[in-house]
């Protein structure tokens, strides 16, 4: 079968004052019916970016979206409508990404007013409907978002994405500005939800404990690129890029008797104005070499993992000397 | 074993408001040893912040009401110190990190202003020895001392931050209180801030209070924990006794809500519904309703702290026997 989502050579640069600036740079993936593509990365890498160029809430500068087999890089109106039914965004911030003068029911109910083509007492019903599937008690109906607290709201904006039955939900760090019990909660919704109507997410964070456990296929970003891309197992167990080695010893585990070695990076992530043809994260990373200034080939180490560093070869074997 | 620098005996603060009265802090003890390093550990409301602020005494004086307790530092009570007194410590013998570096400097001052001016007024400095010294402390936190005379809006996010440390450890203080240092911060920034912050601690013998909502921050670099839970400290011990021998069904409920990257499993468990609403606290425990193991007696009376073993004291019925 075909995959639901395909995406090949992906651009998105913004002119500044300073120069173009290549937040998104070249990226292809794929998502398939039902599964779930992780996207990490820290703030400036272009994940966010990246979610709302596929949604078309940015136009892409270059490259081609292929949903459900339809090129949709550059979508007539109503054919954007169409795909808003099929393409929904969950978004980071729960206290700022919804209508505070609209309540729960109105908001919720939005999309589905916005489609039309049903009535009144069939929206009411479906509304209802979708705040018991993602677990909103009925009593919230006439409430307004600032008597929620952060969980219900996300509550509110998956529910909202939900309304039209989609096949594909962006999800951009829906889970960051909660608390971890709630956190855990949410996480558990969206799996749920994806068990029962298989939908595909794209689940961008920047945490790599949750996208560990969420996603099928994890891509990893740095600096509008992607560095490394394989499933979610094997990229855990067979760390291949410099950076993704170095993000995953930084999450400190809650365990007092695995200490993890941290590789420690220098500096901070430069400039995305003009960047320098090589390797992004060279000047950062700790075994940069002349070849790192040419540019990167993404490289398949082994089926389904993909690499983007020169020397990722020779880096393995050395891991196993030590 | 080392001696207390600060304990706090039975604390209890509401705020005041229009419409209500919000028990944010219920009668809380800890205490923290020199040199170590004290987690804080919960969730949003469970009152953390409120607890390092009637540290400093910088509540908010119209909503905040200190009701009861004891905060001693070095022999004294902090909470019966005279204003002018209380200003002598600030700053100096404890310090604080706030959580967003973003907002916690002063944007028309430059950072070295910022960093000497605290030296100045607690050393009595001149202006030419505070400066030296504040480049001292800049180029402790990995800041090159040339960048003395810029302003914060020319740093980013992890540097900001580095700035603020230098600011809290400037005039060597006993006790510093760090509110979620890292939390704003990415975590390849967060892992070199915070190795800087272990690192500064042991050069300088520097008590530390960290609040912080991530379990694996307190696993990597705290001696002893707290869990705070709705204005209470449901479970306290060293970090050994928390992560090994955990007793409080909250702490228990925690630890099964977070994401392993090291281990493998299908479904998260999450602690069922929300934190009492800090305004309507249940008469018994106040996880009483989250909890998976609540029996009848939790509803109704308040547990009392039960010491497990030395030093690992938990606020639940269930440890106490007689299951």
């Amino acid at each position: 079968m075909a995959p639901l989502l395909e995406v090949y050579n992906l651009k998105k640069y913004f002119k500044t004052r300073g120069g173009l600036l290549h937040a998104v740079d070249d990226v292809s993936f794929t998502v398939e019916n039902g599964e779930t593509l992780g996207v990490v990365g820290e703030s400036g890498c272009g994940k966010t970016t990246l979610g709302r160029t596929i949604m078309h809430l940015l136009p892409p500068t270059e490259g081609r979206i292929v949903f459900e087999g339809k090129d949709i890089s550059k979508p007539k109106k109503p054919e954007l409508e169409e795909l808003r039914e099929k393409m929904q965004i969950i978004f980071q911030d729960p206290f700022s990404s919804i209508d505070p003068r609209m309540t729960l029911g109105e908001a919720i109910m939005e999309p589905l007013v916005i489609r039309g083509g049903m009535s009144k007492a069939d929206m009411i019903a479906e509304t209802r409907k979708l705040m018991d599937t993602v677990g909103l008690a009925s009593r919230f109906e006439n409430s307004y978002p600032h008597e929620l607290d952060g969980g219900r709201r996300q509550r509110i904006g998956i529910a909202r994405a939900l309304s039209l039955r989609p096949k594909f939900i962006v999800c951009d760090e829906p889970v960051s500005a909660l608390d971890v019990s709630i956190q855990a909660q949410i996480i558990n919704l969206m799996l749920d939800l994806q068990e029962e109507y298989g939908i595909a997410y794209m689940f961008v964070t920047h945490d790599l404990s949750v996208v560990k456990y969420i996603s099928n296929d994890i891509m990893v970003m740095y600096l509008g690129q992607v560095v490394e891309k394989a499933p979610a197992d094997e990229l855990f167990d067979h760390t291949l890029h410099p950076y993704s080695k170095a993000l995953l010893s930084a999450v400190p585990i809650p365990d007092i008797h695995k200490k993890t070695k941290r590789i420690s990076l220098m500096g901070e992530i430069s400039s995305p104005v003009d960047p320098p043809a090589g390797c992004r994260f060279m000047p950062r990373c700790l075994y940069a070499c002349e070849r790192c200034a040419q540019p990167q080939v993404m490289e398949e180490s082994t089926p389904g993992h993909f690499v983007s560093c020169c020397r990722y070869k020779e880096l393995a074997g050395k891991e196993e000397e030590q | 074993m080392s001696e207390e620098l600060l304990e706090i005996k039975d604390l209890r603060i509401e705020y005041h408001t229009d419409e209500s009265v919000i028990h944010a802090v219920n009668g809380i003890d800890l205490s923290v040893k020199k040199g170590q390093t004290l987690g804080l550990v919960g969730e949003t409301g469970a009152g953390k912040t409120t607890i390092a602020k009637s540290i400093l005494r910088i509540l908010p004086g119209l909503q905040a009401k200190i009701l009861s307790g004891e905060i001693r530092f070095e022999g004294k009570d902090l909470l019966s110190v005279s204003e002018r007194e209380m200003r002598k410590i600030r700053g100096n013998k404890i310090a604080m990190i706030f959580q967003d570096p973003m907002t916690a400097l002063n944007p028309i001052e430059t950072i070295g202003f910022q960093i000497s001016e605290t030296l100045k007024i607690h050393n009595k400095l001149t202006k030419k020895e505070a400066r030296k010294k504040a480049c001292e402390m800049l180029e402790l936190v990995g800041i090159p001392s040339y960048r003395y005379d810029e302003y914060p809006h020319q740093f980013s996010g992890g540097m900001k931050q580095r700035v603020v440390i230098a600011i809290g450890l400037a005039c060597n203080p006993e006790l510093l209180l760090a509110d979620e240092p890292t939390t704003a911060l990415d975590v390849t920034i967060q892992a070199q801030v915070l190795e800087m912050m272990a690192e500064l601690k042991e050069k300088l013998d520097t008590s530390v209070i960290l609040i912080t909502h991530d379990l694996g921050v307190v696993a990597n670099f705290c001696d002893s924990v707290a869990v705070a839970y709705a204005g209470e400290i449901v479970e306290r011990g060293t970090v050994e006794q928390i992560f090994d021998h955990v007793a409080h069904p909250y702490t228990e409920g925690l630890f099964a809500s977070l994401p392993r990257l090291d281990r493998r499993e299908r479904r998260l468990k999450p602690i069922k519904g929300l934190m009492p609403d800090p305004a309507a606290l249940p008469e018994g425990c106040s996880f009483c309703d989250r909890c998976p193991y609540a029996e009848e007696r939790c509803f109704k009376t308040k547990p009392a702290d039960v010491e497990l073993e030395p030093g690992h004291i938990v606020k639940c019925f269930r440890v106490a026997g007689g299951e």
